[in-house]
């Protein structure tokens, strides 16, 4: 199995696999380049074949254009819908760390025989459907919802308040969902930390929460890296939750991409929207796979 | 020993309230009478007879369920083939490659995955319906299954391997007969993880599926753009009871397999030594 498993063997253990994921994931990927790139005319449906062979299919989509490319630019609605994805992304990943840190460090300093249960009691939503979770916040949020039910037998308002279909919304809905992806790290950073580090500092005269800032904080900071990206890199595309929570004023790239290709019909805008997308998260998820690689070789 | 401080109570009950309230609140009104979600008008069990009865809504559940059953079952498969040669191959021609293949789709956005896998099902004109959603979802769930096995091949004593092959087990036979047997948690876990994924799957279903292949998130979400309706409460309800018993049975299940093994192997260290 080790090094010396050459021959044929070895061949069609790396083959099954490369083969598979160059089919499905590479060439896909190309294509969508390739149409990104392509006239309209060829790459839109109808669905009848358009192109009668691959060989073909590439001989059209050969005649290179960049007007899907021009009208991302030209068009608000993509600029804004880039911006505004990163900005919500961003400033519900910052939300979420003032929820999550506190959690992961209530669990990691709990007592050793219940933290496995409380990890599970994370894990367990993170199975349980996105979507059902997504949509058990309509019943919540809506007009005549359980919040604003309770707002108004409290005494709070007197009117309902709109919580669905805004913006507010989408950021309650991300924050949720992704909740245990940023508990997680952080819960594995902060729980290996050797306690003995803290009782120090507290010896050598730290209050409880200098020491707190100077010595675990700083020591969990890979583990609010790696939980923020994440976090940030998937919320960044999300189409679920802003187009079940937001509303029509709530544009992300997601739900644009999905837009563009359902209801427009449009596909080389679509895939020049996707190829957009990849390029601006790139950088993250390159920054992630080295914080993640680093961290690996730090464990050895 | 350490205690429960007052800040460590008050977070732990504040984080898993916000986490468990909005699935309790659905929870609970599946079992309302009435059709209001605001409105308390008794406990019944009329949804859950409404969804038995729904014809479109049993049809979809089934499509999912062999769905999810056959992707991830391929998805183990290759899933795991993809987690050796990551993580006992070595150097090949290629390997920066395919471990980019093997990442990538980890964090690449529903929307694009989806979107290029149909593409390439249009351009080799390849009829779309329950086997190209099956494709995509192999595609996306088997780098998870691989990122599960790998950290437990990473975990674990290659000198076991080794031993055997010294003692002539040939590659495929050391595979079945040692590494198997000890990565099977991790490889039983990647499928439920995979089954998982596959069955919660919106987006690329939505992408890659063709006429009369229709799933159950797919029915949930066109009916939830309709507005709130106590059945798809009841589904829902349904569909968290079955993966909560099987997660938590999984996990009870895997942590009494890892006693029992380290009870063998100190037995078999006490015999030896």
């Amino acid at each position: 199995m080790s090094s010396d498993g050459k021959g044929w063997g070895r061949s069609v253990v790396i083959g099954i696999p490369y083969v598979w994921m160059a089919i499905f994931f590479l060439v896909p990927f190309l294509i969508v380049l390739k149409i990104s790139i392509s006239n309209s005319v060829i790459a839109a449906p109808p669905y009848e074949p358009v192109f009668a062979t691959i060989s073909e299919f590439f001989a059209k989509a050969g005649e290179f254009t960049s007007a899907s490319y021009a009208r991302l630019f030209s068009e608000s609605i993509y600029v804004e819908s880039y911006l505004s994805s990163l900005w919500i992304a961003a400033s519900s990943t910052v939300l979420m760390l003032f929820i999550a840190y506190p959690l992961a460090y209530a669990m990691a300093r709990a007592p050793k025989a219940w933290r496995p249960t409380l990890l599970m009691l994370v894990i367990l939503p993170f199975w349980t459907s996105f979507l059902i979770r997504v949509y058990a916040w309509i019943g919540i949020l809506a007009e005549e919802g359980l919040l604003n039910w309770l707002l108004m037998s409290i005494g709070i308002v007197d009117e309902p308040i709109t919580f669905l279909a805004t913006t507010r919304a989408v950021y309650i809905g991300i924050i949720y969902s992704y909740l245990p992806f940023m508990v997680l790290p952080l819960y594995s950073s902060l729980e290996k930390m050797d306690d003995t580090l803290i009782e120090a500092a507290q010896d050598l005269g730290c209050t409880p929460i200098a020491a707190f800032w100077r010595v675990t904080f700083p020591l969990s900071i890979p583990g609010v890296i790696a939980g923020s990206f994440l976090v940030f890199i998937p919320a960044v595309g999300e189409f679920v939750i802003p187009d079940l929570l937001g509303g029509s004023d709530t544009v992300m790239i997601g739900k644009t991409l999905w837009e563009e290709f359902f209801n427009n019909r449009d596909w080389p805008t679509a895939s020049a929207v996707a190829i957009s997308l990849l390029l601006i998260l790139v950088v993250p998820i390159v920054i992630f796979q080295n914080a993640q690689a680093k961290a690996q070789e730090a464990d050895r | 020993m350490k205690r429960f401080s007052w800040f460590n109570v008050t977070s732990l009950a504040l984080g898993f309230g916000f986490l468990y309230l909005p699935i309790v609140i659905l929870v609970i009104y599946s079992f309302n009478a009435g059709r209001s979600v605001a409105v308390w008008g008794g406990w019944s069990l009329k949804w859950y007879v409404e969804v038995f009865q729904n014809q479109q809504l049993l049809d979809a559940a089934w499509v999912t369920l062999r769905l999810g059953m056959l992707s991830a079952t391929v998805a183990t498969v290759l899933g795991t083939l993809a987690a050796i040669v990551l993580s006992r191959f070595g150097r090949f021609p290629g390997r920066m490659l395919f471990s980019g293949m093997v990442y990538a789709p980890l964090v690449m956005p529903e929307v694009i995955t989806g979107l290029s896998l149909l593409l390439l099902f249009v351009a080799v004109d390849f009829e779309r319906g329950f086997w190209t959603i099956t494709l995509a979802h192999i595609t996306f769930t088997m780098c998870f299954v691989a990122v599960v096995v790998q950290s437990r091949l990473v975990g674990f004593d290659k000198s076991l391997e080794e031993a055997a092959m010294d003692l002539g087990c040939r590659p495929a036979g050391t595979f079945l007969r040692i590494t198997l047997p000890i990565i099977w948690p991790a490889v039983l876990s990647g499928w439920m993880l995979a089954f998982t994924l596959s069955i919660d799957d919106l987006v690329i279903s939505s992408f890659t599926t063709g006429p009369g292949a229709t799933t159950l998130p797919m029915k949930i979400y066109s009916d939830v753009r309709l507005g709130v309706k106590p059945e798809i409460n009841a589904v829902c309800t349904l569909v968290i009871a079955v993966i909560t018993v099987a997660v938590v049975g999984a996990s009870i299940l895997s942590k009494r397999q890892e006693i029992e093994r380290e009870r063998a192997e100190r037995a078999a260290f006490a015999a030896g030594g």
